[in-house]
């Protein structure tokens, strides 16, 4: 069944099936490097999305979802591979055999005038600092290495997988006292992004996804869209910059404002400091805490819509 | 130095333009009518920064109208004026075709409408639009750096004393100094809460900057003008361009500047045709008069390790300064001296302008950063004198030098002074070979 992004009309999950996708958990190459990711499948399936809680009205009302099957990253997307995708010269200076010519005309993050690390260092951690936009495009990039479609997650895609069945504030239960073995939030990362996969995953094996860095999705924040999502697939078309929502916790996050349901959003003041105008369509200089993880659904669109997806032109930024 | 300016010397611009424009306005009810102290901006360079800089002028909220713009590129300033214009409208921007001038000479023209300039073009331009801003009277915002060779920075320590003397105020988006974990520990450094100041490091490294390749139908002086980051005429080069907002904050902590420069430097990872002239690293020591030692460290590595701050050690203590707001002195026993609070720090880039145009609306004169933003400019000149060259550099070898780097000629048709091989790829330094004095 077709379901379109309302704003631009494009599809993203979708009809027809993939007769050579095998559903288990693989690894990915980015062709001629040695870089690479780890992917692993999540069942589709349904669950309660949100919560009744009074406190959080944005939760409200818990509702039934219904998600078809795709693979999540089990890791958020390093700077190891992110970086091959930042610099042309780099990419070709690190592929054997040289780059794709269909590589060629990708449009590339202008760099950033400021160091996107944020002095926190980049072997086996978490790319940090990109629009969402930007974490399109680097999905846009992964697919013309690999032919595979894929892109960050909707909201319910992402709470979907967090929660691996479970109802509570974790997936592992209730006691927050028991966060520090699953995330590096604000009381345990001594004020940094640490290396991604040295705590404990969730039962479908993804790590870091309560912290480390907070994860782009691809919905428009309302406090009210679950009151109106519908239930099969649901996510809310973004056609405007501002708020979209983030996910998870970050090395930055305390540890009351984590949980399998609890909604965050995409700011401008994390441009705030940007001195161009249009301001950078790719980087936020003041959120180190704002990372990525993929996903690829089972069933991919076609071509056309893939293309179509991966060519919204960005909204300008003032 | 906070001395009154009589004001009616930098509104006269003001006053005449406005009043002969205001008057028809009189005949429409509800026209727009201008504030009596309104300030006339012009901006030299509408690239991204100069756009950027009219909005922050726009965002300190005092009475102010853009009444010219100035690029090389018509499709820049298009774009910058639709920026601006749709974000601020009529009753900020009063930019009619005539005033907008596209081309190398148009900031003469675009200057003379103003009261205020912000001056933004591409660094090699500095000096000239500069001193022209200077000798036509106009309050300044300049865009660092101030010059990419000596004969730049001469030309702009010339007119930085007429700026003086004529109570211009200058501002220089050197932003660390409207920074205030900068501004906290550089008044507790001079205090001498570290002691004396013996050594120190100051890093920009990280993976580099924005490449625009040549299309076909470029003249060579189109393309090196559209590319400009990667030809020393224009940019100074990356030790220049950017990593002087690293060294700035070594002779800000020194209180001087080096006595002399010594360094190694090269093309290690940058080397294609898209890539000029440049060095992607330069390694430097500069010493200064009382013998403390400054290292300098600038390279764009891509996938390499970044660094991008400050430590400075001194004889009671070390410090550790970064453009994320970190200002963390200790002793040498590690307790601390002074922790700055990083929370909820304001935007430079817009403390600049607040601190500036708040300056400009009492009518007086508080800013003139052009004589030390000059000379941490020459700074990093020396460092890439240093490198390119392979010798040792003092101050005055190095102030002194002759080559000039700007073409004879700006036209379209007109050849800059350094140019491809048949091969398409610029020739570059090469230490032990290349003269730079």
């Amino acid at each position: 069944m077709k379901k379109y992004f309302a704003a631009s009309g494009l599809v993203l999950m979708s009809f027809q099936l993939n007769e050579n996708s095998v559903f288990e958990a693989y690894t990915q190459k980015i062709p001629g490097t040695e870089v690479t990711f780890d992917m692993t499948p999540i069942q589709g399936g349904t669950f309660l999305m949100g919560s009744n809680d009074p406190k959080f009205p944005d939760q409200n009302p818990a509702h039934e979802v219904e998600i078809d099957a795709f693979w999540m990253g089990i890791h958020e997307v390093t700077w190891d591979a992110f970086e091959l995708f930042l610099d042309k010269h780099y990419e070709e200076s690190m592929t054997e055999g040289g780059v794709e010519e269909r590589v060629d005309g990708l449009t590339r993050p202008s760099l950033p005038y400021l160091d996107m690390t944020f002095g926190m260092g980049k072997e086996g951690k978490p790319a940090v600092g990109m629009t969402q936009y930007g974490a399109l495009q680097y999905c846009h990039w992964l697919y013309l290495k690999t032919g595979i479609f894929y892109r960050i997650p909707t909201e319910a895609e992402w709470e979907y997988a967090v929660r691996a069945g479970s109802k509570g504030r974790f997936f592992f239960g209730e006691d927050p006292s028991k966060l520090n073995e699953f995330a590096w939030t604000e009381s345990n990362s001594q004020g940094s992004t640490q290396p991604v996969g040295k705590k404990k995953p969730n039962p479908w094996g993804l790590y870091d996804i309560y912290g480390n860095v907070q994860e782009w999705t691809i919905d428009l924040y309302e406090a009210d869209f679950y009151s109106r999502s519908g239930k099969d697939n649901p996510f809310n078309p973004a056609d405007k910059l501002y708020p979209h929502v983030v996910r998870g916790g970050s090395f930055k996050t305390p540890e009351d404002q984590i949980g399998s349901a609890i909604r965050k959003t995409s700011d401008p003041a994390w441009k705030r400091i940007d001195p161009q105008i249009p301001k950078s369509q790719w980087w936020f200089p003041e959120a180190p805490f704002i990372g990525l993880r993929i996903v690829r659904p089972l069933n991919p669109p076609s071509p056309e819509e893939i293309q179509a997806y991966y060519n919204q032109a960005p909204i300008a930024d003032y | 130095m906070k001395e009154l300016n009589s004001r009616r010397d930098f509104l006269k611009t003001s006053a005449l333009v406005t009043g002969g424009m205001l008057a028809p306005s009189f005949l429409v009810p509800g026209a727009y009518a201008a504030p009596a102290n309104e300030l006339k901006l012009a901006v030299i360079g509408c690239g991204g920064r100069g756009t950027g800089a009219v909005f922050q002028a726009f965002e300190t909220g005092h009475p102010i109208k853009l009444v010219a713009m100035a690029d090389a590129f018509q499709d820049r300033l298009d774009n910058s004026y639709k920026a601006i214009f749709d974000k601020y409208g009529k009753d900020k921007v009063d930019v009619p075709v005539e005033k907008r001038f596209v081309g190398f000479d148009g900031y003469k023209k675009a200057m003379a409408e103003a009261d205020v300039v912000i001056l933004a073009a591409p660094p090699g331009f500095r000096p000239s639009h500069f001193e022209e801003a200077v000798n036509q009277g106009k309050q300044i915002f300049a865009e660092k750096p101030m010059a990419t060779d000596a004969a730049g920075i001469r030309k702009v320590l010339a007119a930085a004393e007429v700026a003086k003397a004529k109570k211009l105020n200058v501002v220089v988006g050197l932003q660390r100094h409207y920074q205030n974990n900068y501004r906290e520990v550089m008044k507790r450094i001079h205090n001498g809460d570290l002691g004396e100041i013996v050594g120190g490091q100051v890093y920009w490294n990280d993976g580099g900057v924005w490449v625009r390749e040549r299309k076909p139908e470029q003249t060579e002086m189109e393309y090196q003008m559209r590319n400009w980051y990667y030809f020393n005429w224009l940019c100074g080069d990356h030790i220049v361009e950017q990593h002087v907002h690293n060294i700035d904050i070594a002779n800000w902590a020194k209180n001087s500047y080096p006595i002399k420069a010594e360094g190694t430097g090269g093309r290690a990872v940058r080397t294609g045709k898209d890539h000029g002239e440049i060095f992607d690293h330069h390694v430097l020591t500069f010493t200064y008069a009382d013998g403390s030692v400054i290292h300098s460290e600038c390279r764009h590595f891509p996938g390499a390790a970044n660094r991008v701050d400050e430590t400075f050690q001194g004889t009671k203590g070390k410090v550790f300064l970064s453009a994320g707001n970190h200002g963390v002195m200790t002793d040498w026993k590690g307790n601390p001296i002074y922790t700055h609070n990083r929370d909820n720090q304001p935007n430079p880039y817009q403390v600049e302008h607040d601190e500036l145009w708040a300056t400009l609306v009492k009518g007086e004169y508080k800013f003139a950063d052009a004589e030390n933003a000059a000379k941490s400019t020459m700074t990093a000149i020396m460092g890439r004198y240093a490198t390119y060259s392979g010798k040792v550099l003092t101050w005055d070898e190095a102030l002194n030098g002759s080559v000039d780097l700007f073409p004879d000629t700006l036209a379209w048709d007109a050849m800059p002074k350094i140019l491809p091989g048949a091969d398409g790829y610029y020739p570059y330094a090469i230490p032990g070979k290349t003269k730079v004095i």
